[in-house]
């Protein structure tokens, strides 16, 4: 069992009480809803006669159904009307604070809650969304919950939980040129298989991952789901504080220097104990694309697609069901696939310094005249961010259309969507079938820099070949 | 699909039913409910949009479709079911399908709180028994009577000693799965713990 962990620390500080049959009661620090996963959890209270029990310590903002062309009021879906009327109407009652569409700080809820300074280290975290493990990328503890404990937060602000077991993700030397914190974290994932998480918190560590910035952290824990771990973290740094300093909910004057002197006590201790500890060489990974319907069947992207002999006998038959979905070949590389939709933005990769990379690889070139591409920005400070700098214009100028801020074709809840059997770079999180809104569509994952390659090429290309 | 649907209530301590077997390992839960039939405020109409695409690929041939699977309410299932997405609209609409238990190898950690959550208790078996239950499945109907007090599957001929998480058992046996007022019966506790967490004081500006 773990000790001393930044887990264990945070856990136990958390703990309200012991349950019979054995789960923890959890105060949750921080509660981000959307409009999702929250209406059926205000029923749920309105039907037991029940409060939200603290308002305060409950924040949301909309973005799964949000349309990315045309945001005026009443969204032409009227569905997706009808579910942000009711994500209004409950923050209004319930007095919860809502950054709305045109507020400024409207945004997908893991891009929001960091940069207004609400995701700070110590906290415990929850969010009826399996990428709120993002949030532990500043030494916080932050899980996805379903509906019903949606409705327990709302009520309690605590939930029943069993702990969980930490691994440690200890990552050697440091990424090389054109190789960024998607291919560390798809490699991970690969290495270790997509159910390897289950029951336990990662927690990433090392000089591979000290090096990274706040943002590149993010995508890390981010994808700590698609490793089966509900929850992942990085003990916090200098980097973590000065990212943190003077957002708009950061702790100010004193109250700085208070929460300053009490994050810097917050990390796994040197002698700590692990449930388990996994190394890997950051130096050896190369730009990693995906090729399967798992975020775990990825390879290099000068690699070949696995022939069935080389896979594990618990491998086989989702990469057989893979072959069919994706019509690809045992032993065919990835390099060369044609591309016809790119993809860049979600909670994965949709903050400033993706589109930044992203840009950098567009300038002054077209995308593709068989590629339609979009970019999706992560939020509306992203949005704003961005223009200042120019991207924007980057981004148009290549070919790619830029759209409002919002989840988008990661999921495709609104009307960006594949069609048919159409294949995309997309700088998103999951490639299951059908994720990206057509039952046949075909999604590699890769990150934003390579999604701007392929644009360019039409095909799965090699980053590097654009910025050595 | 049932065409009258009460959610699960009270104790849970016996579930008997046919079983429905689906082949496949990682089965995410955007394929057991699609991402565009969360546009929903409530859970009501979930049950006929369960596995949508895999069903409409598959033309009829899906296990859900089949006409030996009808009123089908124990689900069995291979390694990492319902990995991915946090919708709990995806058990939902499993339970509004008709299902009322799960046996599998392995369950993805959020899927398995939101079954529990919802009550539908989800077991694990070894992977070749699972195999075994699967395989004889494809010959005949398979009904189990399922004993949460002596976590036991028993069948015509079959015998199963089903695991399930012992927090998870006590809560059904007990009646107490709802978790909302287990929870707020620490009403004080709650409190103290609010007043006690240092970053409640220095985060004075989040209203």
């Amino acid at each position: 069992m773990s000790k001393d962990t930044l887990f264990d620390k945070v856990w136990d500080l958390h703990k309200v009480s012991s349950l019979p049959g054995g789960s923890d009661q959890i105060f949750i620090g921080l509660h981000l809803i959307h409009e999702v996963t929250s209406p059926q959890a205000f029923g749920a209270l309105k039907d037991k006669n029940l409060t939200v029990k603290f308002p305060s310590r409950t924040v949301a903002t909309v973005d799964h159904i949000v349309p990315t062309d045309n945001q005026s009021r009443p969204f032409k879906d009227s569905l997706a009307e009808k579910m942000i009327e009711t994500l209004e109407k409950n923050c209004l009652k319930h007095k919860i604070r809502f950054f709305n569409i045109g507020s400024g700080n409207q945004g997908i809820v893991h891009v929001v809650a960091p940069e207004l300074g609400l995701t700070q280290p110590g906290m415990t975290i929850a969010c009826g969304d399996s990428h709120t493990s993002t949030h532990g990328a500043f030494g916080s503890i932050a899980f996805g919950i379903g509906t019903s404990q949606v409705r327990d937060v709302l009520a309690s602000q605590t939930i029943a939980m069993n702990k969980l077991k930490v691994r440690q993700i200890w990552c050697d030397n440091k990424l090389s040129s054109g190789v960024y914190a998607k291919d560390l974290v798809l490699h991970i994932i690969n290495k270790l298989g997509v159910k390897a998480g289950v029951g336990f918190a990662y927690e990433f560590a090392g000089p591979a991952i000290n090096a990274l910035s706040m943002e590149e952290r993010m995508t890390i824990c981010n994808m700590s789901i698609e490793g089966g771990a509900r929850c992942g973290y990085i003990n916090p740094d200098e980097k973590t504080f000065s990212y943190i300093k003077n957002k708009l909910c950061a702790p100010k004057n004193d109250h700085w220097e208070n929460a300053l002197t009490w994050w810097k006590t917050l990390k796994s201790d040197e002698n700590s104990i692990y449930d388990d500890v996994i190394k890997i060489d950051a130096a050896k990974i190369e730009p990693t694309v995906t090729w399967g319907i798992t975020p775990g069947q990825s390879i290099g992207i000068n690699q070949q697609i696995p022939l069935l002999d080389e896979l594990s006998p618990n491998d086989k038959l989702v990469a057989e069901e893979a072959f069919e979905y994706m019509s690809f070949k045992p032993g065919q590389s990835i390099k060369d696939i044609p591309i016809e939709v790119c993809f860049i933005g979600s909670c994965t990769n949709g903050r400033i310094s993706d589109l930044r990379i992203a840009a950098k690889v567009l300038k002054d070139k077209k995308v593709s005249k068989n590629v339609k591409a979009f970019v999706v920005p992560g939020s509306e400070r992203v949005a704003i961010a961005a223009k200042k700098e120019g991207l924007d214009q980057i981004f148009k100028d290549s070919g790619f259309q830029w759209r409002e801020p919002g989840c988008s074709m990661c999921l495709a809840m609104n009307s960006d969507r594949l069609i048919g059997n159409q294949v995309s770079a997309s700088s998103s999180n999951r490639n299951f079938k059908g994720r990206q809104g057509s039952p046949n569509g075909r999604t590699l994952l890769m990150s934003p820099a390579m999604v701007a390659a392929a644009a360019i090429n039409g095909k799965v290309s090699d980053v590097r070949e654009f910025i050595n | 699909m049932k065409s009258e649907f009460t959610p699960p209530i009270g104790k849970i301590t016996k579930i008997n039913g046919k079983c429905i077997s689906l082949i496949g390992n990682d089965i995410d839960t955007d394929r057991i409910i699609p991402a565009r039939y969360l546009k929903c405020v409530n859970f009501d109409s979930l049950g006929e949009s369960v596995f949508a695409d895999d069903r409409k690929n598959l033309k009829g041939r899906h296990p859900f479709d089949l006409q030996e699977n009808e009123n089908a309410s124990i689900l069995v299932v291979n390694s990492n079911f319902g990995c991915g997405s946090s919708r709990e609209h995806a058990p939902q609409a499993l339970l509004r399908w008709g299902i009322k238990a799960i046996i599998g190898e392995s369950f993805a950690d959020i899927f398995y709180s939101n079954c529990i959550a919802i009550g539908i208790p989800c077991f694990t078996l070894a992977k070749e028994l699972i195999q075994k239950i699967q395989k004889y499945k494809d010959d005949k109907f398979l009904f189990f009577e399922i004993d949460l007090k002596k976590s036991l599957a028993k069948s015509k001929n079959l015998n199963f000693n089903l695991d399930i998480k012992e927090s998870s058992r006590k809560m059904f046996i007990s009646g107490e799965w709802d978790a909302t007022s287990t929870l707020l019966e620490n009403e004080n506790l709650i409190e103290n713990k609010f007043s006690q967490l240092p970053y409640i004081k220095f985060n004075t500006n989040l209203l």
